[in-house]
């Protein structure tokens, strides 16, 4: 499917969400508690059988974070961006996708690490690059580290 | 953090396999579960060179952060400098030279060349045979004198720059392409005689680590490691960047997944590569080897992808611009991350023999997993 | 001619005259073991040099090219450095066992010296039951290696032990019995008769092909013993770093390390007295001048020349082969090797009841 036809069928088939375009691909934006239901449509659907998640990420905007689903269907050869947004900074909880995606149960444990989210459900959620006594989770915009970071 | 070393409470060995052991190559940190000598579990423990290069980038402007991925996938330093300097000029809208085009892919296609005789070679050691590491060394070095002329460095090239290369090509450079082209020809069939024929060879890969088609994609596999599972995920065939629209190569494909087909795909790979040098190295056009771009990058708001093919796989570079000087985030999309994640699911039920000739073919390289 | 035969008589003929009977045996048993000890010194200092160069002939490298001449010298230079480097013994290590294993697996090889002959009647040891001596010895240098592998209070040792056990036991079955049908062929367990039955030709042509045969999966069957590529899975440096001997430094390591030397020598010089006539010069049947001007070389050089072709073999496969792994390892010896062994020796009796061979 090429992007406009994308984008048609997200809007019919989930209206209520927003689909910013524009950019690379498409953007749909997600609320926290229907993620893990889209995310199933979207990878056993025939027409996204969106099958390869190619990268997970988060993104710390100050006032929420977001976490960035990049989605490429193997067989139609299309991409589809899905961000999450999380208002909860203090307890950003999400529902893990990995038994949908097997990979991504080492991007959550990446991303629970450098940013604190907690992936519900996810088999095994722990540090992945620091050690388990770490304080702090680094890629936050208020993490400070006298030791390791060097202010320009 | 570890658990008890010893043995499990089902009576299993648990052994620590590196993060100092000779076949990880780096500091890769495998805590393995075995019964007898066959594995039940797998668990890589990593970490032990993050660098945390997403945070450093963030404080460095758009022509600095180029230069920290190459100490990324230090094997294929060309081609992730390429990456980046992708999506800062798909923010700036730079049109980059042609002249500039044809040598970041031959740059490349080079770059592939000696990371798959390196993994070669590597690969070979970790089966047991000690000898192919230094024939692939030799080829290998030819390439990395060609990189010395041109861009003054073996291993960490720092060559790419926004909107084209940093110097132009050396004046030997043709030259010395064609020479190795001609010797490398002869070398690959040596290759083919030492080892893929081999009895013991074959005993050892055919049928081992296994991973299916719908696995591998599961599992985010790239690169190699999925084209041997028989998924077509060449990015220089689905997303063509610079040249690679406007030649010719076949995307190499095999369907057993197991560590002979990965093999094979690398093998072959090396005779594409070497086949797409031949079909630029007469052709580079005259003109700019960069595009004028200004002194300080700004990229305006929003967000930029780009991806390439490394040696390895996919690789992804996602920069969110706020508008100002350095990036707001950036995100490193390694292959070699994905391909590990597999790497429990393909050892299972095998021997600690197999382990090794799997992390082989996967072609781990330890700074590109950890960041 | 020079003879070794020659000296050795002369020696003992000396002795005997010069000093009561039991001083002159003791003077001969001090003679022996110094002659002993320093051939496993010169042994290990030579071998180790040869194999450097040959990996670096087959790996397009120089080897060893700085200390002394020509880089003779850097083997030495390196005992030098193991004697004086401190012999680490790991926490929580059986202290004793840990101790004695290098000192099991060096005594074991040096036994298997005894009844080698270098030359005519140039023998410690002529025992009659001297095939079957061999046997036995050499299957008791896997006891030191279990010894160090369990002692060591760690895992890859440990596997590194298992494996080892696994392997030399199932690849001793091989090897006794491509040894046997040279018996069966000579009809003798005495070496020095074995050899004399090859005075008129080598058992590798004159047993036609089960001979042939039964000398490869010699060659097979000892690389496996000696621990060596494409079977060194007992140290199998990718998987189990060093395997039995992770843990051993220094002087100890040094042992190991000289010890598997010596074993190579000893299984390649027995492959020669058994398959190539040991000292026994090339000569062919009736052929009476050819094999009088043979003999002209003499036996001493005939006996390491051989030896040595048959150690060049085994490096060889070293550095070219790929490892196995495990159970293809043991798949190979008992679905493969031993059945045909078995096969062949009944081939062999067939031929030595009827008298085919020449």
């Amino acid at each position: 499917m090429d992007q406009e036809s994308i984008k048609n069928r997200l809007q019919e088939k989930y209206p209520s969400y927003q689909i910013d375009e524009g950019g690379q691909w498409i953007v749909l934006n997600v609320p926290v508690s229907d993620w893990k239901q889209v995310a199933a449509e979207l990878r056993n659907e025939a027409e996204f059988e969106l099958d390869f998640l190619f990268c997970l990420t988060a993104v710390d905007w100050k006032t929420h974070f977001s976490v960035v689903f990049h989605l490429r269907s193997i067989l139609h050869n299309h991409e589809l961006v899905v961000k999450v947004k999380i208002d909860d900074r203090q307890n950003p909880v999400l529902e893990t996708v990995s038994d949908i995606w097997r990979t991504a149960e080492f991007h959550e444990r990446e991303a629970y690490d450098l940013f604190g989210i907690r992936f519900n459900y996810h088999p095994d959620l722990r540090r992945l690059f620091l050690t388990e006594d770490w304080k702090g989770w680094p890629l936050r915009k208020d993490y400070e580290d006298p030791v390791n970071m060097i202010k320009l | 953090m570890l658990e008890e070393i010893g043995t499990s409470a089902e009576g299993d060995l648990i052994i620590n396999v590196g993060p100092q052991h000779p076949s990880t190559h780096g500091v890769l940190h495998l805590v393995i579960t075995l019964q007898g000598e066959t594995i039940k579990k797998v668990e890589p423990h990593l970490g032990y060179i993050h660098r945390s290069i997403e945070k450093m980038c963030e404080s460095l402007s758009y022509r600095q952060f180029i230069y920290v991925t190459s100490r990324m996938d230090y094997l294929s330093s060309h081609i992730n400098n390429l990456g980046c300097a992708l999506a800062v000029e798909k923010g700036l809208q730079v049109e980059v030279p042609r002249r500039a085009m044809v040598i970041r892919v031959l740059m490349s296609e080079l770059t592939r060349l000696a990371s798959h005789q390196l993994w070669w070679g590597a690969m070979a050691m970790d089966i047991g045979a000690l000898t192919p590491f230094f024939h692939a060394f030799r080829e290998r070095e030819m390439i990395n004198d060609i990189m010395e002329e041109t861009c003054g460095a073996r291993l960490t090239m720092n060559y790419m720059v926004p909107g084209g290369v940093m110097f132009d090509l050396h004046p030997d450079f043709q030259k010395k392409v064609k020479e190795f082209i001609a010797h490398f020809k002869g070398k690959i069939d040596e290759y083919d005689e030492l080892l893929t024929g081999n009895v013991i060879f074959r005993e050892r890969t055919v049928g081992v680590g296994k991973i299916s088609r719908e696995d591998a994609i599961s599992y985010g596999c790239s690169g190699p490691v999925a084209r041997a599972a028989g998924v077509s995920c060449d990015i220089r065939k689905h997303a063509p960047y610079d040249m690679y629209s406007e030649l010719k190569f076949d995307e190499i494909l095999h369907t057993d997944g197991d560590c002979y087909a990965r093999y094979l795909v690398r093998m072959q790979e090396m005779r594409q590569s070497l086949n797409i040098i031949e079909q630029l190295i007469d052709n580079i056009p005259e003109g700019d080897f960069q595009a004028k771009t200004k002194a300080v990058l700004k990229l305006p708001k929003g967000e930029y992808y780009s991806m390439v093919e490394t040696a390895r796989g996919e690789f992804g570079v996602y920069i969110i611009s706020e508008g100002a000087m350095t990036p707001y985030r950036i995100k490193f999309r390694s292959p070699g991350f994905s391909n590990l994640s597999a790497l429990d699911h393909m050892a299972k039920g095998s021997k600690i023999g197999d382990l090794v000739a799997i992390m082989g073919t996967l072609d781990l390289v330890i700074p590109d997993i950890d960041r | 001619m020079f003879s070794l035969e020659k000296i050795s008589i002369g020696v003992q003929t000396a002795l005997n005259n010069s000093l009561p009977a039991f001083w002159a045996l003791m003077a001969q048993f001090a003679i022996v073991g110094v002659l002993v000890i320093s051939l496993f010194a010169v042994l290990g200092l030579v071998l180790v040099f040869m194999e450097r160069k040959v990996s670096a002939y087959m790996q397009i490298r120089l080897g060893p090219n700085r200390v002394g001449y020509k880089g003779t010298a850097q083997t030495l230079a390196d005992t030098l450095k193991l004697l004086v480097k401190e012999g680490l013994i790991p926490d929580g290590a059986d202290k004793f066992l840990f101790r004695l294993a290098p000192y099991v697996v060096m005594i074991s090889a040096m036994l298997l010296m005894a009844p080698i002959p270098f030359s005519r009647n140039f023998q410690i040891w002529d025992i009659n039951i001297g095939v079957l001596y061999i046997s036995a010895i050499s299957s008791m240098a896997v006891i030191g290696i279990l010894m160090a592998g369990w002692s060591s209070n760690n895992k890859y040792s440990l596997l590194g032990a298992m494996r080892s056990g696994a392997q030399i036991v199932s690849y001793e079955l091989s090897a006794g019995l491509s040894v046997l049908s040279i018996v069966i062929l000579s009809g003798s367990l005495q070496l020095s008769e074995i050899i004399q039955s090859q005075e008129n030709g080598w058992w590798l042509f004159k047993g036609h092909i089960p001979a042939v045969i039964a000398f490869v999966i010699f060659i097979i069957a000892v690389t496996a013993e000696t621990n060596r590529a494409p079977f060194d899975l007992a140290e199998a440096e990718s998987e189990l770093t060093a395997g039995f001997h992770t843990e051993y430094s220094g002087m100890r390591f040094a042992l190991f390390f000289l010890a598997e030397y010596a074993n190579i020598f000893i299984v390649c010089a027995i492959g020669a007295t058994l398959f190539l006539g040991g000292w026994m010069p090339f000569h062919v049947g009736s052929w009476s001048a050819f094999n009088q001007i043979m003999d002209y070389i003499p036996g001493s050089i005939w006996f390491f020349g051989k030896t040595f072709l048959l150690i060049f073999v085994i490096m060889w496969f070293r550095w070219t082969f790929p490892r196995l792994r495990i159970d293809q390892l043991l798949n190979l010896e008992w679905k493969y090797l031993l059945p045909i062994g078995l096969i062949n020796l009944l081939l062999i009796t067939v031929m030595a009841i009827l008298g085919w061979h020449f």
